[in-house]
């Protein structure tokens, strides 16, 4: 990216000043990171900036990089008091796509001698991929009741318990969701899907706590050095594909009526306050609780996969949290305290210390905050720092980001070749597309650690522990 | 309506995240099937893929951009609500009324599976002349 346009306030923060018709844009990252991000970067956020009712700045995290309306790693507030708009080109297909972590009660050192066991009974009881089904059917009823609680549903259905709940953002059911907003080919595509993986960079990966960064946020969290958590990656399936196809269209085509001039038109919108805003954003809660339930199920097959193995050893959720969403949050801009709906479009919300919407038990050090690396790296774990409300309304990164396309990936690697190798370094990969391990290669993603860094340089959240791969279950 | 199903090429261009796809052909109509091969062909080797089932879409769309999208994204979530693979398509136009057809068949083993393709996006959509036929192309979500 060429940084000639914007200036430096800080090593990690960077700025492109506002001018008419367009609002302030904030950049988070090294320049290092910041020179590797491709021009389309600026140009989708600069153009998220020109959107009616924008509050503050909008803005990029270390890991962004080129999507498609929003920048992946963009975020940006709008006040409905404002005339603010909610944008389904700010969400994006995958609503509510999100990082499920679990701790366990399991050391290293116990898990090796069974880890082809356990990875091999998690890849049977996991379905992974495209064109894998789940085993629940849902009928048009069953799914409405999925809409409209969550993971609330899934654990009335008996997958987990009910104080899984205080971990999981929104206690696991998103307000305001309206199944009769969501499509009937919507549904229809989730129909089996409840308790999939899905494909693409969405997977479940068994690792290791290798390194503490921060003693007693990871005391607060129930992390120690050795330790096996889990990760599981993944989103609203279908349904959420197809709420995010249905209203891309639709608020496209609506846009001019409602007075909405769109830079570029896969930033679809509508003001938040007009009724097809209203609709949108029923139909985007439900497809929200489609993925809350999902990652629950997903959590509990999990569970019993491990307590087949270690019978009675504890496996918890440490959090749940999406990086795929627009919430109305109330956040304090320009002296007052205004209500807002944040857009974060492959961005973690990370609240910091003392924020009540963090879990009692995690509130004097912040919201946990995970950081999704590839197969070959591993991931982090953060907290939500006390400066990152006032510099990016408490957003965080998400993952590592992509550094390569994936058609150059898949020219670069073969998937059999790459499984093999990763294996010689004890990381054992089980997927039924070799086509898409390629695409999904630790070389196509960005360095993890100059990305978890520069999020703590920063100030948008800390580091908290490094974890790294033992298996990984690839959609 | 006459179909269209020859004289078609697709490619793809690149995208950090995603997948750009292009699909030419003599007509557009052409060009929307070659973009259809071109979103199926990434999550599946279309030659193996056996016709033994058969879907139908059809709309109506005015703008021929958003019906090269809307086209797509109808035989995504087809395909996918009847758990199907598909590898062969067709494609009629009538004014702003479309009318498609595909062949393809349930997963099995044998297949090769690629990725999930999500939806078509506008992001760099654009279906215009070129070379004496038609282009279209989009980024799709994988």
């Amino acid at each position: 990216m060429d940084l000639s346009r914007i200036s430096c306030i800080d090593p990690c923060t960077w700025s492109l000043p506002a001018e008419p018709g367009r609002g302030e844009v904030r950049f988070f990252g090294t320049r290092e990171l910041l020179e590797a991000m491709d021009d389309k970067v600026m140009e989708q956020i600069t153009n998220v900036a020109k959107l009616p009712g924008l509050a503050g700045c909008a803005m990029t995290m270390p890991d962004a990089h080129w999507g498609y309306g929003f920048p992946i790693g963009g975020v940006a507030a709008f006040d409905p008091e404002e005339g603010g708009i909610i944008s389904a080109g700010g969400v994006g297909f995958d609503i509510s796509c999100g990082i499920r972590f679990l701790r366990t009660g399991i050391d290293r050192a116990a898990l090796m001698p069974l880890l082809h066991k356990v990875s091999d009974s998690l890849f049977r009881d996991i379905p992974a991929g495209v064109g894998e089904g789940g085993s629940l059917r849902l009928d048009a009823a069953e799914l409405d009741r999925v809409l409209a609680g969550g993971a609330r549903w899934a654990i009335a259905q008996g997958f987990g318990s009910a104080d899984e709940l205080e971990f999981v953002e929104e206690h696991g059911c998103m307000a305001g969701a309206d199944p009769a907003n969501v499509s009937p080919l919507a549904k229809a595509r989730q129909r089996g899907e409840m308790g999939t993986l899905g494909s693409g960079n969405h997977y479940l990966e068994v690792q290791w706590v290798e390194r503490i960064h921060d003693a007693a946020a990871a005391r607060a969290f129930g992390l120690h050095e050795g330790q096996v958590v889990v990760s599981i990656h993944c989103v609203s399936r279908g349904l959420g594909h197809q709420v995010g196809s249905d209203y891309l269209v639709s608020l496209a085509k609506a846009a001019a009526r409602l007075g909405v001039t769109l830079p570029d038109r896969e930033l679809a919108c509508a003001p938040i306050r007009s009724p097809e805003g209203r609709e949108y954003i029923g139909a985007m809660n439900a497809a929200m609780n489609c993925a809350l339930a999902n990652r629950q199920i997903l959590a509990h097959i999990t569970r019993k996969v491990f307590g087949h193995y270690f019978p009675g050893v504890p496996v918890e959720t440490l959090f749940d949290v999406s990086h795929n969403t627009c919430k109305p949050e109330l956040h304090r801009v320009d002296g007052r305290e205004r209500l807002l709906y944040v857009h974060r479009k492959g961005a973690t919300r990370a609240f910091g210390p003392g924020h009540p919407g963090i879990p009692e038990r995690y509130r004097a050090v912040g919201q946990p905050v995970i950081i999704g690396g590839s197969m070959g790296t591993g991931s982090y774990v953060l907290a939500g720092s006390p400066t990152g409300e006032a510099r990016a309304f408490s957003s965080a990164s998400h993952g590592a980001g992509r550094a390569m396309s994936r058609h150059k990936a898949l020219a670069r690697w073969r998937g059999r070749e790459l499984v093999d190798a990763l294996a010689t370094q004890g990381i054992l990969v089980r997927t039924r597309s070799m086509r898409g391990a390629a695409e999904e290669a630790p070389g196509a993603y960005k360095d993890l650690e100059m990305v978890a860094e520069a999020t703590e340089k920063a100030g948008l959240a800390r580091r908290v522990a490094a974890v790294r791969p033992l298996t990984c279950i690839k959609g | 309506m006459a179909a269209a199903t020859l004289r078609t090429e697709h490619a793809y261009f690149e995208h950090d995240a995603d997948v750009g796809i292009v699909g030419r052909g003599e007509r557009v109509e052409d060009a929307f099937v070659a973009g259809a091969q071109a979103v199926f062909a990434l999550v599946s080797r279309l030659e193996d893929v056996r016709p033994l089932e058969r879907i139908e879409v059809a709309f109506e769309e005015p703008d021929v951009e958003l019906a090269f999208v809307t086209w797509l994204n109808r035989l995504v979530a087809e395909s996918q609500a009847r758990d199907l693979v598909l590898g062969r398509f067709a494609l009629a136009r009538a004014g702003a009324r479309w009318r498609g057809e595909a062949w393809g068949e349930r997963w099995r083993e044998a297949l090769e599976r690629g990725v999930d393709v999500k939806g078509a996006t506008l992001t760099m959509l654009s279906v215009k002349p070129v070379d004496g036929g038609w282009e279209a192309r989009c980024v799709v979500d994988v």
